[in-house]
């Protein structure tokens, strides 16, 4: 199963990059999106999968007795999914302010500072 | 002696202050400084003519033996009195050369802070200190000659002086450094006795050319000497003062303090000498084409320093002592010539010679002032000139087997100088007035009696060499590290072959200067030739790397965000695809690999649908919908894969993700198809080779053995010592709550930023 998930993390990062390629603004932050979702993936699988058994000690004992999946990984992807939601609705709703401000949201149209360009 | 330097520096900084009230008529209080200070250092005459060297001590950073140690002795002597002298002279000039000019505060400003650099680097016996000094002159020089800093001319010559001098001044420190190195020591005293070891070190050729680097850029030595007369845009003050008098002649200073340090070595010698020659034959000759009376000064100023090089290079008891009265010769009469050019071009309005004529009906005593430095400068008795110019071909004339070349080039140079101090002193004031000139006025005399005081100078110091010669030469020549006892100054040697060649020289000039007359014809069949010229072919690489940078820049910073995302693509790609292709072993085992379940299938399925769905539709509400069904999918995988929180925190973010955008879906554009089929092939190519490495790998990390080490310790311990059962939770809020604190900080900034945007209203000028 590793190898599918390998792949499809290889495929996210693809999709998330040619995203950030577009020349639209909506786009650009679907890219980020996807990028972030694949490199969340990507710290999960590293930590190496485990099934069936989460990272919670048994009520009857203080310490693990059996494999248990990595919780570290797990912490930090928990931050990773917070922040970016973060940077995801700033940005939401910073293009659709700049769409309001400049009227587009073709970046190329956006790379001037001059008003009349 | 430090307080001496400091005066300088502190003046400037104080009329940062007060600079308003220094404008008007006050100003001339100003040249009370540098009178202050040549009355300070002459004092000391004394007691330097009886053989004693005056030092003084400051620690500045011993650990790394830079100190601000300071010597006073012949040498110094020789160029503090100088510096402070005309100094003086030309700041009582310019009080009214510049009258009631909008600058005139931040003029003094800069005067002062070079004047007192200038002290600094003549007094300095560390080389490190010397260093400081040598740059604060060229940063000095560079304000001042862009003084006129609404000129473009102005500004580039500042520029092109700035970057030659200060690359001599890098090419110092670097000497310096080495030296510091061999000797142990940065301080000059300390390395008099050394000269042996010095000369026998590998080294030593490099440490005497960058030494030379450093010289040869400051006193505008070919090839290095084309800032010089660019310089000539600043003031007039200033060009006799920095290009003239002073700053030029910290290249010579360096090499008569590091005469005995470094000299009396083959390469020293024969390089000077024929640095100096060629420098000195090749502007005497450029002279000969100038119109403009500066331009004129500018190439026999850079002559006469070619002159100075020359005898620095034979080395000799005589060659030094006539590089010594040949600094305070031409110290006098440049400066007089510079100061009635000066003179001449504030009063009428032009320095071209070719019209120029007549003037010592309106201007007397400036006519006197130019007669007398043109003597001196062609080295016509009685003035000092002609005892310069008599030491000089004693010591050349006397020179080994190389006698007869090196006299005949010190005579062609005599000679075309004499033709330059003619043209600059005594034509100008010859012949019938112009009707334009008729109504040009005196004058004040703050301005034409300084020139005027040199001048006699010149006669006096001519006349009664006895007043410099105990004074400042033997001090100076001794400081040198030569025996100066037998030195004696007299305008009269008898009838010997040196007298015939002055002779010859004055006649042979005196004939130059009635045949030929400086013509705009000549100036422009020299422009002929400006394109094989040193300052060509640096100005022409300055521009070329101008326009490469700026073609670079453009290339990498064009603007737009895709292509920059891009570029760090490909070299990733390429960086990190090489790598993987040389040293990755592809040992994947699948036996390692758990099984493929139908659940995990499935999910994977969906989420790939969902992907190509988000990239290829042309709906904005399907693209946003099929990424929450990705992050959906990505939230299964959790729950599979044994992360319970991730997979709550997952759904619920999404959630929110995909409301947040719909909500504002209706307030964006239409998706519109901006790029061309081939744009989006490129970008495919790229993201998918950027997809590929990334599975690669992953495939290669899976390979390794994990660690395990930070994860057992939160496992061992999160219920014994935090108290929580959730490895994760406990992870978060105890082992590193401090990351989570800061984390819902940034995401309450967050908010706080979503809040504003939303609320800010936009005025009617901000909307297009």
């Amino acid at each position: 199963m590793e190898v599918i998930l390998a792949i499809l993390i290889g495929v996210l990062y693809a999709a998330g990059i040619y995203m950030i390629l577009r020349r639209s603004l909506v786009k650009l932050i679907l890219g980020i999106i996807i990028l972030g979702n694949g490199a969340n993936l990507l710290i999960f699988l590293l930590g190496r999968v485990v099934k069936g058994s989460p990272p919670i000690i048994p009520a009857d004992s203080d310490v693990f007795q059996s494999v248990y999946a990595d919780p570290v990984p797990q912490a930090l992807i928990l931050t990773a999914i917070v922040i970016s939601f973060g940077l995801q609705s700033f940005a939401i709703i910073l293009v659709k302010r700049a769409y309001k401000v400049v009227k587009t949201d073709d970046l190329d149209e956006m790379n001037a500072i001059d008003k009349d360009s | 002696m430090l307080l001496a330097i400091l005066l300088g520096f502190a003046f400037s900084i104080f009329l940062v202050f007060t600079g308003k009230f220094f404008k008007g008529r006050i100003s001339i209080l100003a040249a009370g400084i540098p009178l202050a200070l040549f009355v300070y250092f002459a004092q000391f005459i004394g007691r330097i003519s009886d053989g004693e060297v005056i030092t003084q001590f400051h620690s500045w950073i011993p650990a790394f033996g830079v100190n601000l140690g300071f010597t006073l002795d012949g040498l110094s002597l020789l160029f503090s009195l100088m510096i402070t002298g005309i100094g003086f002279l030309v700041f009582v000039y310019t009080s009214a050369y510049l009258k009631g000019h909008k600058y005139l505060d931040r003029f003094y400003g800069y005067l002062s802070m070079f004047m007192a650099a200038m002290l600094g680097l003549v007094l300095s016996d560390n080389l490190i200190s010397l260093f400081v000094f040598w740059e604060l002159t060229s940063i000095s020089s560079f304000f001042l000659i862009g003084f006129n800093n609404t000129s473009r001319e102005s500004r580039k010559s500042a520029l092109i002086a700035l970057a030659i001098t200060g690359i001599g001044g890098l090419s110092l420190l670097v000497g310096s450094i080495f030296l510091g190195s061999i000797t142990g020591t940065y301080s000059i005293a300390e390395m008099l006795t050394m000269n042996p070891e010095i000369a026998s070190n590998p080294y030593y050729i490099l440490i005497v050319a960058l030494i030379f680097g450093a010289a040869f850029t400051k006193s505008a030595q070919f090839p290095f000497h084309f800032w010089l007369p660019g310089a000539m845009k600043a003031p007039t003050p200033v060009s006799t003062y920095l290009h003239s008098a002073t700053m030029v002649k910290a290249g010579i200073y360096l090499l008569m303090r590091l005469t005995p340090v470094l000299g009396d070595h083959e390469f020293w010698n024969t390089t000077l000498i024929i640095v100096g020659a060629i420098t000195m034959v090749y502007s005497a000759i450029h002279t000969l084409f100038r119109t403009d009376l500066k331009g004129v000064l500018a190439y026999s100023t850079i002559s006469a320093l070619g002159i100075l090089v020359f005898l620095i290079g034979q080395g000799t008891v005589d060659a030094l002592t006539a590089a010594a009265v040949f600094i305070i010769v031409h110290a006098l009469y440049k400066a007089t010539l510079f100061l009635i050019t000066g003179i001449i071009d504030h009063q009428t309005g032009t320095r071209d010679t070719t019209v120029l004529r007549g003037l010592r009906k309106v201007l007397f005593p400036v006519a006197i002032a130019g007669f007398l430095a043109a003597l001196s400068s062609a080295g016509i008795p009685p003035t000092i000139g002609f005892i310069g110019k008599e030491l000089t071909y004693e010591s050349t004339f006397h020179f080994g087997n190389m006698a007869i070349l090196l006299t005949g080039l010190i005579v062609i140079t005599k000679i075309l100088l004499l033709y330059a101090g003619f043209v600059a002193g005594i034509k100008p004031f010859t012949g019938a007035l112009p009707e334009r000139f008729e109504n040009t006025k005196m004058p004040s005399f703050l301005m034409w009696l300084p020139p005027v005081i040199l001048a006699v100078g010149c006669l006096v110091f001519g006349i009664f060499p006895g007043l410099i010669e105990g004074s400042l030469v033997k001090p100076m020549v001794s400081s040198m590290g030569l025996d100066g006892k037998d030195i004696h100054l007299k305008l009269f040697h008898g009838f010997n072959v040196i007298l015939l060649l002055s002779v010859i020289t004055i006649a042979l000039g005196t004939v130059l200067y009635f045949t030929l007359k400086p013509t705009k014809k000549l100036e422009a069949w020299i422009a002929k030739f400006e394109k094989f010229s040193p300052q060509t072919i640096v100005t022409n690489s300055w521009a070329f790397f101008f326009k490469f940078s700026n073609g670079w820049t453009n290339l990498f910073q064009n603007g737009y965000l895709r292509n920059y995302v891009a570029t760090i693509m490909v070299f990733t790609i390429a960086l990190t695809g090489y790598s993987l292709f040389t040293t990755a072993n592809y040992a994947v085992d699948f036996n390692s690999f758990s099984p493929i379940t139908f659940y995990e299938a499935a999910t994977s399925l969906v989420m790939l649908v969902a992907i190509g769905y988000t990239v290829f539709t042309r709906s904005r509400l399907a693209a946003v919908a099929s990424m929450g069904i990705i992050g959906y999918a990505i939230c299964i995988l959790f729950v599979i894969y044994s992360a319970p929180d991730l997979a709550m925190t997952q759904f619920s973010i999404d959630t929110l993700t995909v409301i947040l955008f719909v909500l504002v879906l209706y307030k964006l554009p239409k998706y519109l198809k901006l790029s061309d089929y081939k744009m989006r092939i490129r970008d495919g190519v790229l993201s998918l080779a950027f997809g590929t490495i990334i599975t690669l790998l992953i495939l290669e990390v899976l390979a390794e053995p994990v660690n395990k080490e930070v994860s057992d310790y939160y496992a061992a311990n999160a219920y014994i010592l935090a108290h929580g059962k959730n490895v994760v939770n406990v992870i978060l809020v105890d082992f590193r709550g401090a990351d989570t604190m800061l984390e819902i900080s940034v995401l309450a900034i967050a908010a706080i930023g979503v809040f504003a945007l939303l609320k800010l209203r936009l005025k009617k000028s901000d909307q297009r």
